[in-house]
C-alpha cells in the first residue's frame, strides 16, 4: 500500500491529493495536460520537493514532516517521457550506471540472471554496444525502461513513456509493457493522457483534474461509475480481463471467458490460455428482457441491472449492469428504458454488438 | 632565438599551464553555480566574472597592483603570512593572470552546463547517484566540449596577455618577462629580426590552437 499526500500551491496551479495507491499492478495517473499528473509523479520520486507532503510506501516513510528521502535515496525506477539516456555512455554503460549504484545501496542483489532476464524481456540484447544517438526512439525508450528496472526498484514510475513516440513505435513498445505487467511484481505508476494506453495496461486508475483526484480505484469499477463523467476516449465503456479458451476454426472466432460468461471475438491467433483484455463501449450494448432469436448479434449474456444514470443528452441514459461480478455499461434511450421498465435488481439480457480486443 | 628569448618562451609556457590548471579548479565550481543557481546573485557575480573581457588590461592591472601592494589588503595579508609582496614576482603574475583569464574559462563551462538542462541530473538521481557523483559521472563528461574550449581559451589568453603583465610583473628576466614583453623589448630596441621570430611564433601558435579547437570541437550538429 502506498499513501501519497501532497499539497502544492503555485500561481495558476494547485495539486491537492491524498491517495491510497495499490502496491501491485499498473496504476494509471490519467488526466489532461496541466492536471498535475506529472507533478504528482515527480513528487513521489522526490524530484519535486513538496513541503508538508507525506509518502509512505509499504509502511516505510519516504517523506513526512520530519523526513525527506532525496531522489537518489528512494528505491525507484523512473522512465521519463524522452528516454534521457546518457549520451556519453553506450547502452551497456547506461544499464550499468544504475546497477552499480544499486549494488552499493544494498547487498548486491542484482545477478547476471536478472540482467539477462530484463534484457530479454525488453529485447535489447543486440543493442548493448551502441550509443544512444544510434538508436531509434522506440529502442531508446526500451533501454530506458531496462535501465530503470535493473536498479531493482520497489516502485516503477513512468511519465508518459510513449507520448514522444509515433504510432508505429508505440505499437512496438506496448507489447513489452504488457510483458512487464505480467512478469513484474512491483507496482507501476503510469502517467498518461492516452485513453487507449490506459485501457490496455492499467489495473487501477487515478483520474486527475486541475490538481485534484476525481476518482481513484480499480479500472473497470471506476469506468462503470455512473456518477462520474469519466471517459476513456470519446465514449463511455468498460474494459474486462478474459482468457482465451476456444478457437472456432470454421468461423475464425475465438471464445474468451470471463466470470460473466463467454464472448466470441475475431480470432487474432492468440493461443488458448492467454490473457486478453477486451473493451466494450456502452453504445454497443443493448438490452432485452428475454433472449432474442433471429438477430445477428452473437454475444448475448445474462446480467443484472444495478443502476440507471443520466447521460450527456436528455434522450439517453446509462445503465450499469453486473455480469458475474463484472460491471458493464449500456446506453439506451430513456424511452426504451421506460418501455422495458428497467429497475435495479432486474435480470436482463445484454446484447453486445461489438467487442474490441485491445491486447 | 637567443637564451633570453627561450627563457621568455619557457616562462610563458609555465605561466599559462599553471594558470589554466588553477582556473579549471576554481572556474568549474563558479561555472556550475552560475549555471544552476536561481539566486539573485547570479547577475552580479556573472558580471564580475565577465569584467576582464571589457576592461582595459591596464585598469585591471592597476587595481591588482594596488591590492597586492604594500598598502593593499592582499599585500598586507601576504606580508603578514610571511610570503612578502606579490607584485613583480612570478606568483604575482599567476594571481593576476587568473583574474584576467577567468571569464574565458568560466563562460564556456557555464554554457556547457546550462545546455545540459536538469534532465540528465534528474535521471542520474533516479538511478541512485548522489549529487556529487552525478556531477562527476554525468555533468562533467557531457560538458566535455565546454571544458576543452575553456582549457584552450584559458591557456591561449594567458599566453597573449601584455598589459596586465607590465602593470603587475614589470620586465624581470626569468621571473616576469614573458614572450609578449620580450617582443616589445625587441621592437623598442629596433631588433626586428628577433621580434619576428617570437611574433611569428605567436601567430603560428595561436592559429594552431584555434585550429585544434575548431577541429575537435565543431560547433553545430554532427549530423
Amino acid at each position: 500500500m502506498i499513501e501519497a499526500r501532497f499539497k502544492l500551491d503555485y500561481p495558476g496551479f494547485t495539486l491537492d491529493v491524498d491517495l491510497p495507491l495499490p502496491s501491485s499492478g499498473i496504476t494509471a495517473l490519467f488526466g489532461h495536460s496541466g492536471s498535475g499528473k506529472t507533478t504528482l509523479l515527480r513528487a513521489i520520486a522526490g524530484l519535486e520537493r513538496v513541503a508538508g507532503g507525506r509518502l509512505v510506501v509499504d509502511g516505510e516513510v519516504w517523506q513526512d514532516e520530519q523526513h525527506f528521502l532525496r531522489t537518489h535515496q528512494r528505491p525507484i525506477g523512473y522512465v521519463f517521457q524522452e528516454a534521457s539516456l546518457f549520451a556519453h555512455l553506450t547502452v551497456q554503460g547506461n544499464l550499468d550506471y544504475g546497477i552499480k549504484r544499486a549494488a552499493s545501496r544494498s547487498s548486491g542483489r542484482s545477478s547476471s540472471a536478472d540482467f539477462s532476464k530484463i534484457i530479454d524481456l525488453l529485447g535489447i540484447g543486440a543493442l548493448l554496444d551502441r550509443r544512444p544517438e544510434h538508436l531509434s526512439g522506440g529502442e531508446r525508450q526500451r533501454v530506458a525502461i531496462a535501465r530503470a528496472l535493473l536498479r531493482q526498484p520497489r516502485l516503477l514510475l513512468m511519465d508518459e513513456p510513449l507520448a514522444a513516440l509515433d504510432l508505429a513505435r508505440k505499437e512496438e513498445i506496448l507489447p513489452y509493457l504488457e510483458q512487464l505487467h505480467e512478469t513484474l511484481s512491483i507496482p507501476i505508476l503510469y502517467v498518461s493522457h492516452a485513453p487507449d494506453e490506459v485501457a490496455r495496461l492499467a489495473d487501477h486508475i487515478v483520474v486527475l483534474d486541475s490538481g485534484h483526484a476525481l476518482a481513484c480505484g480499480p479500472l473497470t469499477e471506476t469506468l462503470a461509475r455512473l456518477d462520474l463523467p469519466i471517459r476513456l476516449g470519446e465514449d463511455a465503456g468498460v474494459v474486462l480481463d478474459a482468457t482465451v479458451t476456444e478457437h472456432d476454426a470454421e468461423w475464425h472466432l475465438a471464445g474468451v471467458d470471463f466470470p460473466g460468461g463467454r464472448l466470441w471475438v475475431r480470432d487474432k491467433g492468440i493461443p488458448t490460455g492467454h490473457h486478453v483484455r477486451l473493451r466494450i463501449h456502452a453504445r454497443d450494448v443493448s438490452l432485452a428482457t428475454a433472449p432474442v432469436v433471429g438477430n445477428s448479434i452473437i454475444n448475448t449474456l445474462p446480467a443484472t441491472v444495478v443502476a440507471l444514470g443520466e447521460d450527456a443528452h436528455p434522450a439517453l441514459c446509462l445503465v450499469r449492469l453486473d455480469a458475474g461480478g463484472q460491471p458493464m455499461l449500456a446506453r439506451l434511450t430513456r424511452r426504451s428504458a421506460a418501455a422495458l421498465q428497467l429497475a435495479p435488481g432486474q435480470s436482463i439480457w445484454a446484447q453486445i454488438k461489438a467487442v474490441a480486443l485491445i491486447g | 632565438m637567443n637564451p633570453a628569448d627561450l627563457a621568455a618562451v619557457w616562462l610563458t609556457f609555465k605561466l599559462a599551464t599553471l594558470v589554466t590548471l588553477i582556473l579549471l579548479l576554481v572556474g568549474t565550481p563558479i561555472a556550475w553555480w552560475l549555471a544552476r543557481t536561481r539566486s539573485g546573485w547570479k547577475g552580479p557575480v556573472g558580471a564580475v566574472v565577465a569584467l576582464p573581457i571589457v576592461l582595459p588590461p591596464t585598469v585591471l592591472g592597476f587595481y591588482l597592483l594596488l591590492l597586492m601592494g604594500p598598502n593593499g589588503v592582499v599585500g598586507q595579508l601576504t606580508q603578514w603570512a610571511g610570503i612578502g609582496l606579490l607584485p613583480f614576482t612570478f606568483w604575482g603574475l599567476v594571481v593576476a593572470s587568473v583574474f584576467y583569464s577567468l571569464p574565458f574559462v568560466v563562460q564556456p563551462i557555464q554554457n556547457a552546463f546550462e545546455a545540459l538542462g536538469d534532465r540528465p541530473l534528474e535521471a542520474a538521481a533516479t538511478l541512485g547517484a548522489r549529487p556529487l557523483d552525478a556531477f562527476f559521472s554525468v555533468a562533467v563528461p557531457l560538458a566535455k566540449p565546454g571544458f576543452l574550449t575553456a582549457t584552450v581559451l584559458g591557456f591561449a589568453h594567458t599566453v597573449g596577455e601584455f598589459g596586465v603583465v607590465l602593470m603587475i610583473g614589470g620586465n624581470i628576466p626569468d621571473k616576469t618577462r614573458v614572450v609578449s614583453v620580450q617582443i616589445y623589448d625587441h621592437v623598442e630596441a629596433l631588433e626586428y629580426a628577433q621580434a619576428h621570430w617570437l611574433a611569428g611564433g605567436m601567430v603560428i601558435f595561436s592559429f594552431l590552437v584555434l585550429l585544434v579547437l575548431y577541429t575537435l570541437n565543431p560547433t553545430g550538429k554532427k549530423k
